[in-house]
């Protein structure tokens, strides 16, 4: 029962996919204008004015791009033209800093705020307040104040991702049932040791669920602040190619930022099911 | 106040001894042992008049934080010792590694082809030329020193060095990089809409508040009559996005650097209505910027950053190097537009939007030499649309930032030949713009925010 619904959502999948790239082949396709221009004048405009072709690239097109992409993902022509395995590379290795900073501090503060429930009402006005803030606004001042664009935009995935964490742990450190807490009272457990025994397991698929959650908005955010500070970067090809108004290149990343970002996603669900107890 | 009293006389009343640095019995001993002149005194005297215009605020600035510490902020702004004593040393680079910050746009030629063409190297230097986002952001790195020295829009390290929208920082301009190649280009429903007096209620996009593409197009819609404040909306958009922004319908034209001019017309969006040459032949636009401060900590690599960037824009001046000057700058590492665009540019045969192929061999031009008129001129303008509040002194400011004399010196060195004046005058849309006399050329307009 279950493989044969696998197989038709699997089939269903695909069926979709295709009905999309038609429909997108059959929508660029049309070329409508085919008025006459003088030879040397056409010579020196581009395609899309000479023939009426659409601007927006078929998928035959991107599809070709891709495998360009595919084939040479490497490759390093200098600062501003790196392969697209390479800006990947740059964009991971800055979300991993900005994100393992956070885990650093969210979780243990989380973890303190939570133990303490004074603490934790008189914490969480600013928490909400700091939490909505979009990315982009905190990079004036990160640029102000760290005078470094790459350190900046690490601080950025940093701030954006430490709140849904730090609310999670709090709400999972603070939720601990109480039955738990006065058995381990009972048995005379000391702080440090019912923290790890009993605290720790009992609130780790929340966590978890917050450091899935923040791995997303780190993701979202590195290519938001790439495209602001340039230089390396998937959100920096993203830039650059959208200036040479390559749509083509574009839809790439955006299919690779698109693939990147689940895998990303899928290694916190699985890191979740390891810790996830029944009741 | 006499033009060659001590702007910072004032101090002696707060009860302090000693001179303006603190390192000397006496003031005068002071001047003596660093060569503190009248000269410099008075160009420091105008330059805290132009941060501070009202003598009220001025003498509440000084009384505030104190003489020294005020002359601490103003001597930031105002290094005693001129580069092109500095320069006068040529020697080994005191640092090979460098980074230059461009905008991908033609303006940016003699700075980025200098690297692929060899320029730095035979200088001895290893130069990353870094692509940019946009004007702020090249601004705020070159000011956090991520870079060496940058690609600004000429006017930028005049805004850069009085304050306007950022801290003051002393800026230089020791070469300009382009004279000419801009252009106003529309939308094409406009093609029918050719008299600016029409153009009422039309939003139009410049690259940046501090711009001379800004000033240019205040300038043409305020001799056509139309208020740039109140009758039209200025945008300020990155010249990248432009093209994007006009086939969004978001602007119905911009006054941009080329290559986004007629990348605009070769994507079919837009077409070329002047060419900013028909407003004012010669004009500069973008420059090679650089903090006073890197200048005088590195004289020698700098010196030698600017003999390749003469060099550059010497070669890039002779019109048959313009096709191999293209080629070297098209790729995705640089401008990342088609060839044929950037040489349309550059050889000044190009397709103008409306079927016509148009020849103009003068439509960009490369001179590096930076008149200090120039700098005056853009000085009129951002009083001209209130950017500056109250008096300026021109010419100091101007001389402080252009750095004509320093410009000769290195042109010189690089086996060049400067021009023998530091300004000169010129004509803007038929008016004469005579340096000598920038507060009559100011009265002179109509339309204008400046009381």
């Amino acid at each position: 029962m279950s493989a044969s619904l696998r197989l038709r959502a699997g089939l269903l999948s695909l069926a979709i996919f295709a009905a999309f790239l038609l429909l997108w082949q059959v929508a660029v396709s049309g070329v409508d204008k085919t008025e006459t221009m003088d030879p040397e004048y056409a010579a020196l405009m581009g395609q899309s004015a000479t023939t009426g072709k659409s601007a927006m690239p078929g998928p035959l097109d991107v599809g070709a791009t891709i495998w360009r992409h595919l084939k040479d993902p490497f490759y390093d022509r200098g600062p501003n033209d790196k392969g697209i395995g390479i800006q990947l590379g740059y964009s991971i290795g800055r979300v991993a800093l900005g994100y393992l900073l956070a885990v650093a501090v969210a979780i243990p503060v989380g973890f303190m705020i939570g133990m303490s429930p004074l603490m934790s009402q008189a914490l969480d006005p600013y928490i909400q307040i700091l939490k909505p803030v979009s990315p982009l606004a905190w990079m004036p001042l990160a640029l102000y104040t760290i005078k470094d664009s790459s350190l900046s935009a690490i601080f950025v995935i940093f701030i954006c991702s430490v709140w849904p964490m730090l609310i999670n742990t709090v709400f999972g450190v603070a939720s601990t049932r109480k039955e738990w807490l006065n058995v381990a009272r009972t048995l005379e457990v000391g702080p440090v040791r019912r923290a790890f025994t009993v605290i720790l397991p009992a609130a780790a698929p929340t966590i978890l669920t917050g450091m899935r959650i923040s791995i997303g908005i780190a993701w979202l955010v590195i290519v938001a602040a790439e495209m602001l500070v340039g230089g390396t970067g998937i959100g920096y090809f993203v830039w650059n190619e959208w200036n040479n108004l390559s749509i083509t290149n574009v839809i790439t990343s955006i299919l690779v930022i698109g693939l990147v970002g689940m895998v990303l996603d899928q290694l916190l669900a699985r890191a979740q099911r390891l810790v996830t107890f029944p009741e | 106040m006499a033009l060659f009293d001590n702007p910072f006389g004032s101090r002696r009343r707060f009860g302090r001894r000693g001179c303006s640095c603190g390192a000397h019995a006496s003031q005068a001993e002071h001047e003596a042992a660093t060569g503190d002149t009248a000269i410099t005194r008075a160009v420091e005297q105008s330059m805290l008049r132009a941060v501070f215009p009202h003598e009220v605020e001025r003498r509440a600035f000084l009384s505030s934080v104190g003489a020294a510490t005020a002359l601490a902020a103003i001597s930031q702004i105002l290094p005693t010792r001129f580069a092109a004593e500095a320069f006068a040393e040529a020697g080994k680079p005191e640092k090979t590694d460098l980074k230059v910050g461009f905008i991908p746009i033609t303006c940016a030629t003699p700075i980025i082809m200098a690297k692929p063409m060899g320029f730095y190297e035979k200088q001895g230097l290893n130069v990353d030329v870094v692509k940019t986002a946009g004007w702020a952001v090249v601004r705020d790195k070159t000011l956090n020193k991520e870079y060496d020295a940058a690609h600004m829009l000429a006017p930028m390290p005049i805004a850069i060095t009085m304050g306007l929208g950022s801290n003051p920082v002393p800026f230089a301009v020791p070469a300009i990089e382009n004279v000419n190649g801009q252009a106003i280009c529309l939308a094409n429903k406009h093609r029918d809409n050719r008299d600016p007096k029409n153009w009422k209620g039309m939003k139009l996009a410049i690259p940046f508040d501090y711009s001379n593409h800004n000033y240019l197009l205040r300038y043409y819609l305020a001799e056509h009559g139309i208020d740039p404040d109140t009758d039209v909306q200025l945008r300020s958009v990155p010249p990248p996005e432009m093209v994007a922004n006009l086939r969004a319908d978001n602007i119905d034209g911009f006054l941009a650097p080329d290559n986004v001019v007629q990348r605009a017309v070769y994507d079919g969006v837009g077409f070329i209505h002047i060419l900013s040459k028909e407003i004012w032949d010669g004009h500069p636009c973008c420059s090679f910027s650089i903090a006073q401060e890197t200048v005088q900590q590195m004289p020698n690599a700098t010196a030698a950053l600017l003999r390749a960037i003469m060099e550059a824009t010497a070669y890039a001046s002779k019109a048959e190097n313009r096709k191999d000057v293209a080629a070297a700058i098209a790729p995705a590492n640089y401008l990342n537009q088609p060839l044929t665009v950037i040489e349309q540019v550059l050889t000044g045969t190009y397709a103008d939007g409306l079927g016509n192929v148009k020849k103009d061999p003068k439509r960009v031009a490369f001179d590096p030499f930076p008149y200090e008129s120039f700098a005056v001129w853009t000085l009129t303008q951002m009083k001209r649309w209130g950017q500056i509040k109250g008096d300026v002194d021109y010419k100091a400011v101007a001389q402080q930032v252009y750095r004509a004399t320093d410009a000769a010196k290195l042109m010189t060195q690089a086996g060049l030949t400067p021009p023998e004046v530091t300004t000169k005058t010129f004509v803007v849309m038929g008016k004469t713009f005579d340096p000598a006399k920038p507060k009559e050329y100011l009265d002179s307009f109509a339309i204008k925010r400046a009381s």
